[in-house]
């Protein structure tokens, strides 16, 4: 039988595949609430990745809102939705087009960074996952980028 | 188009009909009429050339000019938002042309206002009234914008001007010479998006072998302020002194264009030459920022 390092957990979201050292990234843009039941897993053995972290979430499903906000830091996350210790959906994480609010523009001279406003990055490339602020027009690596 | 905030937005066709009205206009301005029409200037940096071609472009169409210059003794030093200021000169004005220090600052005003907005320049990034009036300049200097070749010279990395240029022309076929110290070079992605774009470009260090092949050459001053370093600036401020004696062999129909203003790359030897069009290319300006007015406006027929 499979030796479980992390408890299975009954009702929840389980986010796997986060590349090693970014779980605590990872946590600070899902916010858990003060009630949550929180597990987190770091430099588990993977056959992709060498080494992994993972995240489990008591209680709580994530909207693929939620998920999708943490593709910029662990682009290749698994993310399974589970119901009574069993996997009830299972989905990818995906960069969305349009990024609003989540991260800072790196360029100190863009206005984001001067006035009380939102910032907004559009997806230039998938595949190189570049980002492309609507304001200063400045393109970023998705590794360049800090949350807000 | 009912703002002007980067060339990017800009199409091709758009472009052109705004070239054939700053042509217009420059025949016979009486074409347009923007009496009562207010154009708020809100100038958050020193500006001399942009912002006085701007008022003079809306004054000579019969509009009224409204603004500030710099900060001091506005709102804005007693902690005012960007957003507000502009919220409170849309409710005073019909159009806002607008510079700012910050890069991005032009788009996020015409997402707070009802009016339209021209960026006059924001940061280094995007300053499409220049662009727009080198393109002019360089139609009516060579009767087309196809098929040209052209030289831009000096400061190639940190030149707004000519980054914005390269990409102006680019639908046009152009050859470029790309010359400037190696230090100064054109940034690897735009001279990567130009191959994209099947823009024939040579980079260069020095100026003297190309200047019978050219039919522009585009200079910009080495700017102090953009070097961290003060020796670094020490070593290539005078890299290209643009002398008549250096003009003798160039092609009759060749124009020297610069955004001014010019300190010591362009001596004053060669105003009195055919070549020298900068002059010109500063005249410019007012006949297509009029067109530009009058097309926010909904004035253009």
């Amino acid at each position: 039988m499979k030796e479980l390092k992390v408890d299975p957990i009954k009702n929840g979201t389980v986010i796997d595949h986060i590349p090693a050292g970014r779980v605590q990234r990872v946590l600070a843009i899902l916010k858990p609430r003060a009630t949550d039941v929180v597990m987190m897993g770091m430099n588990f053995s993977s056959k992709a990745m060498k080494k992994k972290d993972i995240i489990k979430i008591e209680g709580r499903e994530l909207t693929q809102n939620e998920v999708n906000s943490i593709a910029l830091i662990a682009p290749a996350a698994k993310v399974s939705i589970i119901r009574d210790f069993k996997v009830a959906q299972k989905s990818r994480v995906e960069i969305p087009k349009r990024i609003e609010g989540l991260v800072a523009c790196p360029n100190p001279k863009c206005i984001t960074n001067a006035e009380p406003m939102m910032t907004i990055f559009n997806l230039e490339d998938c595949s190189t996952r570049d980002l492309a602020c609507q304001y200063c027009e400045r393109v970023f690596t998705a590794d360049e980028m800090t949350h807000i | 188009m009912k703002h002007l905030i980067s060339m990017r937005d800009l199409s091709a066709d758009k472009t052109l009909q705004l070239l054939k009205l700053a042509e217009r206009l420059e025949k016979d301005p009486s074409q347009i009429d923007l009496s009562r029409r207010v154009m708020a200037a809100m100038f958050y940096e020193a500006s001399t050339r942009t912002r006085m071609s701007f008022e003079s472009a809306m004054k000579r169409l019969g509009g009224e000019v409204i603004g500030m210059v710099g900060t001091s003794g506005t709102s804005v030093e007693k902690g005012e938002t960007l957003a507000d200021t502009a919220k409170i000169m849309a409710r005073y004005s019909d159009i806002i042309v607008m510079r700012h220090p910050m890069e991005g600052a032009a788009r996020y005003v015409s997402e707070q206002v009802d009016i339209p907005v021209v960026n006059a320049g924001d940061g280094a990034n995007q300053h499409p009234t220049q662009s727009l009036l080198d393109l002019y300049t360089i139609l009516k200097s060579q009767g087309t914008l196809k098929g040209l070749k052209l030289a831009l010279v000096g400061d190639l990395k940190y030149g707004r001007t000519v980054h914005s240029l390269a990409y102006a022309l680019a639908p046009f076929k152009p050859t470029f010479y790309f010359v400037s110290p190696k230090s100064l070079r054109m940034p690897a992605h735009i001279l990567s998006d130009l191959t994209q774009k099947g823009v024939s470009f040579k980079e260069k260090t020095t100026i003297e072998n190309i200047i019978p092949e050219i039919d522009i050459m585009y200079v910009t001053r080495i700017q102090r302020e953009r070097f961290p370093d003060r020796e670094e600036y020490e070593k290539v401020k005078n890299a290209y002194i643009i002398t008549a004696k250096l003009l003798t062999k160039a092609k009759d129909n060749m124009k020297v264009l610069h955004p001014l203003p010019r300190v010591n790359e362009i001596t004053t030897d060669v105003d009195s030459t055919k070549y020298a069009y900068y002059f010109d290319q500063a005249e410019n300006g007012v006949y297509m920022r009029q067109a530009i007015l009058a097309t926010l406006l909904g004035e253009a027929k």
